[in-house]
Order: structure tokens, then sequence, then C-alpha cells
């Protein structure tokens, strides 16, 4: 019975063994339920349910949120960083398939006259933003978790925890992703989250001058949000892709998509 | 079976490789998983402040009437009362913080053009002038109060006194 004897030094190690197994497990499981957030002070992520709707018929497409974002967010200021923009949309005649879409700058100096009147053509400004997706594409493919719907509904980036793959870039279908070249890490709309969380609105939102942007929480029936959801008829950009957006557009086109 | 036990050394290094393996893979779980991470869902819950705690730069129109309570009964009835006063001053957001620091005014003539070009693409009831024919992009305060365009000059007093 040689075999089932056990020795001081077994013991002693395989003892040893266990007890820094349990106490790193104890360790790391502490760990895991120290994570709460400490709230914003008045704010709690689980009453709030924020959607914008965008007024097509509204835009005049005076750049003022394409400026007011890159101010308020500290977005680079070259013309290929956006989180907000604006395009331009010319149908001449019955040419629905095949619209002319431009957009100087992003928008950021307003648009100078193009086309002209009186030709028949179907004009129109769309301003852009990220679309805020319940069912994301871009968290989906976030290899680390850098990314994410936060639980009042916004899709927001974790600049500090972000490795600068590139993969949400590519993964959005609505281009609203852009990296940072300061950083190497991704950045896009958080609709603001640093205001709405203080009760303001999203600076494109504020300074919009025709509240072609309307922003608001559906949780609140009374917000402006929800009324417009609820006496207007919406539609979201790209819904095949079962992205479900929360960013809705009244008077959109179909060529918009 | 007897073989088995007769070879049980080759096991017990085997378990050991084993435990070491996930010592490691749980020291090193502690060590690189941030704080938190999957509390309220596959991220880290700290994210939520850090973009929560950045500073608004755009100081909102409630911040603004706190001091400016005219502006509301100036405004009132005009089509301009909706528009938030950033729209056209800028971002107050350090003025509010600090009333000492005062905002720049606004140029009459570029500030109203910023919405009021004609432009095709604009909805066809906006007002929209051409600059080059209209007053020759003349300073538009002349003759439009630009917090109540409705009505004549804001402040004629004021602008009799320039002259």
């Amino acid at each position: 019975m040689s075999e089932a004897k056990v020795d001081r030094r077994d013991f002693l190690s395989s003892g040893g063994r266990f007890l820094l197994l349990t106490s790193a497990a104890a360790a790391a499981y502490e760990h895991v339920l120290a994570g709460a957030p400490e709230k914003a002070p008045n704010y709690k992520t689980t009453e709030h349910w924020w959607a914008m709707t965008i007024d097509i018929d509204r835009c005049i497409g005076c750049g003022n949120c394409v400026r007011a974002c890159k101010t308020e967010n500290d977005v680079p200021i070259e013309s290929s960083f956006f989180r907000t923009w604006v395009e331009r949309y010319h149908v001449e005649g019955t040419e629905m398939e095949r619209p002319e879409v431009d957009s100087p700058n992003g928008g950021y100096d307003g648009f100078r006259e193009k086309y002209k009147a009186g030709e028949g053509s179907k004009d129109f400004f769309v301003p852009k933003l990220c679309n805020h997706c319940a069912h994301s594409p871009c968290v989906q493919v976030c290899p680390v978790g850098a990314t994410f719907v936060s639980p009042d509904g916004v899709v927001l980036a974790d600049k500090a925890y972000c490795v600068g793959c590139r993969y949400c870039v590519l993964a959005c279908p609505y281009g609203c992703r852009y990296i940072d070249p300061r950083t190497e890490t991704v950045d896009k709309c958080s609709l603001c989250y640093h205001r709405i969380t203080r009760g303001l609105l999203p600076a494109c939102a504020e300074v919009c001058p025709v509240n072609a942007r309307i922003f608001g929480d559906r949780n609140d029936p009374a917000s402006p949000v929800s009324v417009a959801l609820k006496e207007k008829r919406v539609r979201a950009m790209k819904t095949a892709l079962g992205t479900r957006p929360r960013v809705f557009y009244t008077g959109l086109e179909g060529e918009v998509d | 079976m007897r073989h088995l036990i007769k070879d049980k050394e080759h096991l017990f290094r085997m378990a050991a490789l084993f435990v070491a393996g996930i010592f490691v893979f749980v020291i090193l779980r502690v060590v690189m998983v941030p704080k938190g991470f999957g509390t309220l869902g596959h991220y880290r819950p700290g994210a939520l402040e850090d973009n929560a705690k950045k500073t608004p730069v755009f100081a909102g129109k409630p911040a603004c009437l706190e001091c400016h309570t005219d502006m509301v009964e100036k405004q009132k009835g005009s089509k301009h009362a909706a528009i938030n006063c950033e729209a056209c001053h800028g971002a107050q957001g350090v003025h509010a913080a600090d009333p000492e620091k005062k905002p720049i005014r606004p140029d009459p003539k570029a500030v109203c053009l910023v919405c009021h070009t004609a432009n095709v693409a604009k909805p066809k009831g906006f007002p929209q002038i051409d600059p080059k024919t209209h007053m020759e992009g003349g300073p538009c305060n002349e003759c439009h109060a630009p917090h109540h365009p409705e009505k004549g000059p804001e402040k004629p007093a004021v602008q009799e006194a320039k002259k």
C-alpha cells in the first residue's frame, strides 16, 4: 500500500496549492463583485431611455450642429472626423434611385449653393449621427467589450479600454465611427452623454435653430421625443439590417438609406 | 488498473500542471480584467462615468435664462423665440461658469447669413435672402431685431447714438 502513503512534503505542497488557489479565487470573486459604478448625483441610468427624432423637412443645412458637436466633444477639426454631419441630397426629376449626395466638410462650413431653383429637382438636407442601435453591430464585434449599449439606451465607447482594432468602424452600417488620431482609439456620438446626464440637451439639439433635432426621454410620455414619436410618421434608417436604431427620421426618403 | 496505479506519478504531474495553469489564469484574470467588468453587461461600468464626467462647453438655455431673464419677454411671439441662445451666441459654458468672462458679440452680418442665405435645398417656407442683392449683405440688425425679427431694429436709440 505504498501508493496511498502521503508524506509530509506532498501534503504541504498540495495543501499549500489548494490554499493559494482558494484565496486567489476569493480575491477574483471579490474583484468582480466590487465593481458597481458610482452614479452621477440624481441620475439613474435605469430611469431613462434616450432617443432622437430628426425632421428632414425642417433642416436648413446651416451646419450649426456639426460645429457645435466638434466644439463640445473635442472632435478633430479635419474633414474626416465627425460625430454628426449633414448631407445634401439632389434628386433630378424622378431619378429617385440615383440621388446626388454631397457633404462638403460634413456641412461644417454650411452648404454653398450648387443647384439652381426651378429645375424640377428635389433637394433636401439629412443630418446624420450614430443611430444608437438597440441591436448594434459595432457592439457585437468589439473583441474587448469597449463599446456597449448603456442601460439608458446610448451606444457608448470606452476610450480607456479600446484597443483600436477598428473592427467596429468597419461594422457600423451607418459610418458613424472614427479612430481618433491622437489616441488611436475609437470615438463616436455619445448623444453628449455628459450633457444628458446633467439634464441638458445634446449640443447638436441645443444649437439647432429650426428644432429639426428633437431629443428626449422615451420613458417620459410628455418629453418632446415621445410626443413626436406618437404624433408623426417616423422611420429609422436601414431597418432591414435588424439593428433597431433609436434615431428616427420624419420625412425620410427611401433613397437616403 | 494496476499499471495505472503503478504510473500514477504521471497523473500527479499532469494534475499539478493543470492546477498551476488554473492558478496562473486566475491571477492574470484578477490583474487584467478591469474593476467591475461584467456587472452591467459585457463592458466596464466605469466607462459610463468616463463618458459622463466631461464638462459641458455649451451651457444650455436654462443657464442663460438664470441671469438674462429679460430675454424671454423680448423674444415673446417671435419666430426666433424657440431658438436657444447658443445657436447664435456660440458656446457660453465659460461665461456661464464665470460671468466676468464676457462673450464676444456675434457679428450680425455673419451670424444671420448662417441660416438665411438662400439655398435650393432649404425648406420652401424658410425665409431666405441672397446676400448679394438683399441690402448687399449689410448689417441685418439695422432693419431686423435679431431677437425679434418681426419687429424693427432692436435698439434704435443705441444705433442713433453711434452715428
